[in-house]
């Protein structure tokens, strides 16, 4: 699976960073960096979450 | 079983207890109801990117509403009355039709609504931001150039419409009856902060008044059209539109004589559960914290979220007879204001002790710990969200104070 972030939409509330910082990193310029594009399968759970709970729906999963 | 799970209230809690109670097990039928006709949408831009006309109505419909859920979605229909004995609900559609509907569970979300001001209904020119229509309302107003925009109360509503409205070159006059704004949340200091930034972006703001009352016109047809704003200092300031920002009250109306225990809110137990095979979530949602030692009823979009999957996940429990979860999450929300994210961790009051530290409050720029008894019971941040959601994860540990100082010291 692949993670991708739509930027034009993210504005970087770093709820995410808070439930999967293994692939969400907000930094001091306040931009959220993906560390992570294709997780693992044990991060799925993380990664679905934070599709549920990003404010601006910015997140999306693609299957490979 | 025969009788659907019954929805009332089509927003975030209610969508998502909707979608939790089909994706984790329920395949009886799940009927949600919502007053609003529009489909299911998010708020928070209600008074942010709709207002300000960089977004469009259907950017905001809920992910879930365009799940394929087999929800059987009655929008338009508000619920009228709940007989808890019988189990039945009372609904009234916009077409003036009414039904009956019997159910086997209930999640109660129908929310809250926009306070106004006494004598404000029916005058042209005044609007509340709640719902899309209330937004699309506003937006069409603003378009037309008015020469002032007066808000009324400087909450976080009430900024973030002053911030839209200076996105668009308007004019902007904020009241606020207390000294501070958000002195009640924040504290005086870090309120202040908040009121020096309205400044900074050109407001003109007025605290510690309160609204006397609307200077309206008749127009030929004898209906009233405001065109200023009298307040309690003894000034009156010309509005040529009108913002009521003073919180909300629940709706809770439709369950009076239920038998529920209405006090501001439905009161729960610490799973939500407000009476067996009902549970309530979102704004309207009162319930013991054990984490803050009071009984809280939040209005923050994470947590109708949160609230909507553990009502859910409680009628799922109490169906298969087991124990429900306690449901006690750390309050968080943001509001963006200019071009400033204001977000808040927690639950601070304005006696706690506070610090800052990283960041100062001069640049906008900065995050506040808040302490009570030696424990961390809240994080501010301004345009610091790494910081916020790093030391949010202290509040739900427990944390000290000084711990969190420390911690803080090292992002």
């Amino acid at each position: 699976m692949r993670v991708v972030v739509d930027f034009d939409l993210c504005e970087s509330n770093a709820v995410c960073m808070g439930i999967a910082p293994e692939i969400f990193e907000v930094r001091d310029d306040d931009f959220l960096y993906v560390l992570d594009e294709n997780p693992s399968e044990s991060m799925r759970a993380k990664l679905e979450e934070s599709v549920q709970r990003c404010p601006k729906q910015a997140i999306s999963i693609v299957e490979d | 079983m025969s009788n659907p799970v019954v929805v009332v209230g089509a927003s975030l809690a209610g969508m998502h207890a909707a979608r939790t109670l089909r994706l984790e097990g329920h395949d009886g039928p799940i009927v949600v109801l919502d007053g609003d006709s529009n489909r299911p949408y998010d708020r928070p831009p209600l008074s942010k990117q709709i207002l300000s006309g960089e977004w469009d109505p259907e950017r905001i419909v809920l992910a879930a509403a365009n799940e394929d859920l087999g929800l059987d979605m009655r929008l338009g229909v508000r619920a009228t009355g709940l007989s808890l004995a019988d189990r039945i609900i009372e609904t009234l559609a916009s077409d003036g039709s009414t039904s009956a509907i019997t159910f086997d569970g209930l999640v109660i979300a129908s929310g809250a609504a926009a306070r106004r001001l006494p004598g404000s209904d029916g005058v042209a020119g005044v609007h509340v931001v709640r719902t899309l229509d209330d937004s699309m309302a506003l937006r069409s107003e603003l378009e037309a150039g008015p020469a002032r925009v007066v808000v009324i109360g400087a909450g976080f509503i009430g900024s973030e419409v002053a911030s839209a409205c200076r996105k668009r070159g308007l004019e902007v006059t904020l009241v606020e009856a207390m000294p501070v704004p958000l002195e009640r949340i924040l504290g005086v200091e870090m309120g202040a902060v908040c009121g020096r930034v309205h400044i900074e972006n050109g407001v003109d703001l007025r605290l510690g008044t309160g609204v006397d009352h609307l200077e309206t016109v008749t127009a030929s047809d004898g209906s009233l059209r405001v065109v200023g704003v009298a307040l309690t200092d003894g000034t009156t300031v010309p509005a040529e539109v009108v913002v009521i920002g003073i919180g909300v009250s629940v709706n809770t109306g439709w369950l009076d004589g239920s038998g529920l225990n209405l006090e501001n809110g439905v009161v729960c137990d610490n799973t939500l559960l407000a009476a067996p095979g009902v549970t309530a979530a979102g704004d309207i949602a009162r319930y013991p914290s054990e984490r803050f030692g009071e009984m809280l009823r939040v209005e923050h979009w994470e947590h109708a979220i949160q609230g909507g999957e553990a009502a859910a996940r409680r009628l799922l429990a109490e169906q298969r007879g087991e124990p429900g979860a306690i449901f006690d999450p750390v309050p968080w929300f943001w509001s963006d204001q200019y071009d400033r994210k204001i977000q808040l961790a927690g639950r601070p009051a304005p006696t706690d002790n506070f610090s800052v530290v990283h960041g100062s409050t001069e640049e906008f720029r900065f995050v506040t710990l808040y302490g009570r008894q030696g424990r961390l019971v809240g994080v501010l941040g301004m345009n610091r969200p790494r910081h916020v959601i790093q030391l949010r994860g202290l509040l739900e540990t427990g944390a000290s104070f000084d711990d969190a100082c420390a911690k803080a010291a090292e992002l």
